[in-house]
């Protein structure tokens, strides 16, 4: 493989803690190596004056498999002027919201992302999700297998059979070729296959006869239990409800006295995703206001919460979610149009169009319930930047939500675009925050701290020798003056973009298809032949598909990195 | 000595059968028999058997007759035919894999194709409903263990979905439907008194046609609101009844086939079907799904969706996606002589087109590669049969409600004889070929 050596850069790397120095990074054989360690044969690429970093990490959006496809399949709208033409090995590509998977891996690779991980896998639809990650090209991908609402979950725990469950996550990981333990609104989906909900920690899950409380900490307890690289990753109750940053700190709260178990350099036992939807004071539209505050104070103190943001973006988008009963709360608020999918004995889901209009009082204040999170936050180690793509906006919006936090003077002007601002300025904190992110603290917040997060620092996030050369160079200079246009402009398409060795963006264009890997966790754990008769019984009675038939086979993951873990007791 | 595959995907219909159990002579190469299939499905693998089954690519003469050629040949016309046409249509697809279509949309995609699937006289306006409305829906494990509510409207499952009654939607006893059918109501709503419609608790015998005005009877039933005396042939009170009827289960679902898909109203049917839905969800848990015909028909829109973006009707010759049906769908560009060449693939266009249409293909440059002989290899200039997936070939495939299942190999092609994901990469070595300068 060739060599590269990438000079004179100004180097943002939290890993080893380099906040903007000149330095030279050497890659061979697709790591990051020390600089003594190439030949003199090595490729110079040349990046005086612009910034550079490790490729970025996405941690949680949603990107393929059945609901992001129904999004593409029912909204031909958001292709409207959205092509991109086929140009040499670079396939044709489109929409916005929810663009095409070729579309998908070329947008995050401008952007200078490597990694990203699809949030919610419904896992009867493993193998859907797998196709359409091996047809995204360049980055890196892994998916979580949703759990919050799984039968054989809500039975084991519903006993405190936390052995059980940890044996079925670890199963269930293997046949869907899963990263992580994800929960959606646990227990909320479930009641929803008779039109119900939870909205709060204690409501009872209907005839199961177990609460939220006992769904979250039983699967805390069982993925630490397993040692998995990522801790249970949440969307918690009552998402977008007025009110509900309540639940949201009830929920933070049942990490407390848990502490990770695991070899991947993780800290957290729960991370808690898209924020910015659970952070609502008020008790309805006409009062609503940011908690963000009191969200934020409560997650600053804990060490063992991460979490991230859901900024919103102020556009047309796709919402989408396995939250079913929420998306039909909010087609009966927009009267858009409405699919819902109810997944036998696992899981739901629903999409809804969405328009976050700049002259809406409510879309202003969740705009800056997003933006206050991440300058709220103490530790960038603990709190990430996302949209929650496509829910809150596009992930092509990161570049805007850099620019809004790196400088009040983009925030301040925004602000005085909206329709609503002396009522938005007073339902939230955003006014009054002169905090301005800098090029280190965003590293953090999209590279080494996802990359932390997901029990993946030791190959993403960072430029220390060892590493995957996931590198993205940015045609901004920290040490001259810029315009906040000039940040957004740089983020939207990387000078350079390196993947794993390859380079796969130049100028701002893809100019490689890459070798993109699929990210899934194998957990062993003990023989436990009650948890195989269990998964027999059920498919024998209750799925229309015969066990035989549920596994993921290995041609749908054509470029495997399998981590391991050994949970045997 | 025979041995027994197990848990075998059916590659007949969209109900994806997959406890199929297929008896194979010891040394692998014969189907002895087929268990669990219904008839279609079992004579779907023992067709594969049969002795006078075209086994070479075979070119039309000019005076109709047929010659056969080799597989290189075959490669070569299909490659110079797609490369020379300025918008060639790429159809079918609903009886092959997804990896086959992905390969299909590749060389689509550099031709300048358009590509369309079987929804196009089929389901497609279920697809262009969903677009204006959405779809409340579930997979059909849900059904087995929730609904005790079903409604089949416009379509036959005893006849055209022999299966799903007993794997699905009224017998099969679920989690919380441990009675099987006597825990359900029934309805049918169809013209004509059909076999399901005679299993059914009620059965609304509609005036042909009229499907909108009694959706919308309904709507209006769950409202309360006044009703005139008989809509759609069917009198107040038994509308009244049936909205009754719905509103007080558990959980319900609506299937619905061609009988409203492609009669008076088309896509409005069903935009109406959905609301209807909708409305049902405010009293109780309702879901609608679309009867698919082909066993991946589902797995086209899917591939087509997450490739380009639109289910159908893809067209892909201006360099990027276009979706138009009415401009962009097979029948419109071959009626009005869109389109310059037809490559046929997984399905019979021949004997589901309107004959303007067929005439239209028999007259231009033409392949179709299809295991059978049918309508539409006759009327092609070249016939290029294959191996069948899900007998001969695995693949994947999505099923009515959208869920992937792998079809299985259960016994080797007839010698030489190549697949379809074969066929298509060697097609597309060739095209580039071509289109690198060479000849």
């Amino acid at each position: 493989m060739a060599e590269y050596i990438i000079k004179n850069g100004f180097v943002f790397d939290p890993v080893q803690g380099i906040k903007g120095d000149k330095a030279d990074i050497a890659v061979k054989d697709g790591k990051i190596v020390k600089s003594t360690e190439v030949s003199s044969k090595a490729k110079v690429i040349d990046a005086s004056g612009k910034t550079v970093m490790a490729g970025a990490v996405e941690i949680h959006a949603h990107i393929a498999g059945p609901k992001v496809n129904e999004g593409r399949n029912y909204r031909p709208e958001d292709k409207l002027f959205q092509y991109r033409p086929k140009k040499g090995s670079v396939r044709m590509a489109g929409g916005f919201s929810i663009p095409t998977t070729f579309k998908t891996g070329y947008e995050y690779a401008r952007m200078g992302y490597t990694t990203a991980m699809e949030a919610a896998m419904p896992p009867l639809y493993a193998r859907h999700v797998h196709e359409e990650i091996r047809d995204t090209p360049i980055i890196d991908e892994g998916a979580y297998p949703v759990f919050g609402n799984n039968w054989f979950v809500l039975e084991y725990l519903k006993n405190r059979e936390i052995e059980n469950t940890a044996a079925y996550i670890s199963w269930l990981l293997q046949a869907s070729k899963g990263y992580a333990v994800k929960l959606v609104n646990p227990g909320g989906t479930e009641a929803w296959g008779w039109g119900l909900n939870c909205l709060t920690i204690d409501d009872p899950v209907p005839y199961f006869d177990i609460t939220p409380r006992e769904i979250v900490t039983g699967l805390i307890e069982a993925n630490e239990y397993l040692g998995l690289p990522h801790s249970i990753h949440i969307h918690q109750n009552s998402l977008g409800n007025p009110g509900n940053y309540t639940v949201t700190l009830d929920t933070l709260r049942l990490a407390e006295g848990f502490k990770a178990k695991n070899k991947f350099g993780r800290e957290q036992v729960m991370h808690s995703t898209h924020l910015q939807f659970h952070s609502y004071g008020g008790d309805s539209w006409a009062n609503f206001e940011s908690k963000s505050k009191e969200i934020m104070d409560y997650v600053n103190k804990q060490k063992n919460i991460t979490v991230d943001t859901g900024c919103v973006t102020l556009d047309e988008t796709t919402t989408m979610t396995a939250d079913g009963p929420f998306e039909h709360h909010l087609t009966e608020l927009n009267h858009l149009k409405w699919a819902n999918v109810d997944v036998e004995l696992e899981t739901a889901a629903g999409v809804v169009p969405y328009i976050y209009s700049p002259d809406i009082k409510v879309c202003e204040i969740q705009w800056a319930i997003g933006l206050e999170l991440a300058l709220m936050a103490k530790d960038p180690m603990r709190c990430f930047i996302t949209t929650d793509h496509p829910n809150a906006g596009p992930f092509t919006r990161y570049p805007r939500i850099f620019k809004w936090l790196m400088s009040e003077e983009a925030r301040k002007k925004q602000i005085e675009s909206f329709k609503h601002r002396e009522k938005m300025i007073e339902a939230t904190h955003i006014a009054g925050i002169d905090r301005e992110l800098s090029l280190y603290e965003i590293a953090q917040m999209t590279r080494a701290g996802p990359a932390k997060a997901l029990g993946l620092s030791h190959q993403y996030g960072g430029l220390a020798p060892g590493m995957d050369a996931d590198i993205a160079i940015y045609d901004l200079n920290p040490e001259k003056p810029h315009k906040p246009e000039d940040i957004e402009k740089a983020f939207s398409a990387a000078a350079f973009v390196m993947k794993t060795g390859v380079p796969v963006v130049v100028d701002g264009e893809v100019v490689n298809n890459g070798n993109k890997r699929t990210i899934w966790v194998k957990a062993k754990v003990n023989e436990n032949p009650q948890v195989m008769r269990d998964i027999r019984d059920k498919f024998l009675k209750y799925y229309s598909v015969t066990q035989a038939n549920y596994d993921v086979s290995s041609h749908f993951v054509p470029n495997p990195h399998v981590i391991e873990v050994d949970a045997t007791h | 000595m025979s041995k027994v595959v197990t848990d075998v995907i059916c590659p007949f219909c969209g109900t994806l059968c997959d406890d199929i159990e297929v008896v194979v002579s010891d040394d692998g190469k014969k189907i002895e028999d087929v268990y669990n299939a219904c008839a279609i499905g079992a004579e779907k693998f023992l067709h594969a058997q049969a002795p006078d089954r075209v086994k070479r690519p075979r070119m039309q003469q000019p005076d109709g007759s047929y010659k056969e050629v080799s597989y290189d040949e075959a490669v070569e016309y299909t490659a110079q035919m797609l490369y020379k046409a300025k918008k060639p249509l790429m159809y079918g697809w609903s009886s092959t894999s997804c990896e086959a279509q992905s390969i299909g949309h590749e060389i689509a995609e550099k031709v300048g194709a358009v590509v369309d699937n079987t929804a196009t006289v089929c389901h497609g306006t279920t697809l262009i409903a969903v677009q204006d409305v959405g779809i409340p829906s579930c997979t059909l494990g849900e059904i087995k263990n929730r609904a005790d509510r079903i409604i089949f409207w416009g379509c036959n499952p005893c006849h055209a979905h022999p299966r799903h009654q007993s794997r699905y939607s009224v017998f099969p006893r679920g989690f919380f439907t441990n009675k099987g059918h006597t825990n359900r109501k029934v309805i049918v709503v169809d013209p004509r008194v059909t076999d399901t419609a005679k299993l059914a608790d009620y059965h609304y015998q509609v005036e042909q046609g009229r499907d909108y005005e009694l959706l919308s009877a309904f709507r209006v039933a769950l409202r309360n609101e006044p009703l005139p005396e008989v809509v759609a042939g069917i009198p107040r009170e038994k509308i009244i009844e049936g909205a009754e009827v719905m509103k007080s289960g558990r959980f319900g679902i609506i299937f619905f086939g061609m009988g409203v898909t492609q009669s008076l109203s088309k896509n409005h049917n069903i935009d109406n079907a959905i609301s209807l839905t909708k409305d049902l969800n405010e009293f109780t848990k309702f879901s609608i799904m679309a009867m698919r015909g082909h066993y991946n028909v589902t797995g086209s829109g899917q591939v087509l969706g997450w490739q380009f973006g639109f289910p159908f009707s893809v067209d892909l010759s201006r360099g990027f996606a276009r979706y138009n049906p009415g401009e962009t769908s097979s029948n419109d560009l071959l009626v009005r002589g869109e389109v310059d060449a037809v490559f046929v693939i997984g399905s019979d266009p021949g004997a589901h087109f309107p004959i303007s249409s067929v005439k239209q293909i028999a007259k231009l440059p033409s392949v179709c590669v299809d295991p059978h002989i049918t309508p539409t290899t006759e009327i092609s200039k070249l016939h290029v049969p294959v191996a069948f997936v899900g007998v001969e070939v695995a693949g994947n495939c999505y099923r009515m409600d959208n869920v992937p299942i792998e079809a299985r190999k259960v016994v080797d092609p007839p010698e030489g004889v190549l697949t379809d994901v074969e066929f298509l990469t060697r097609v597309n070595a060739r095209l580039d070929e071509l289109m690198a300068g060479g000849k």
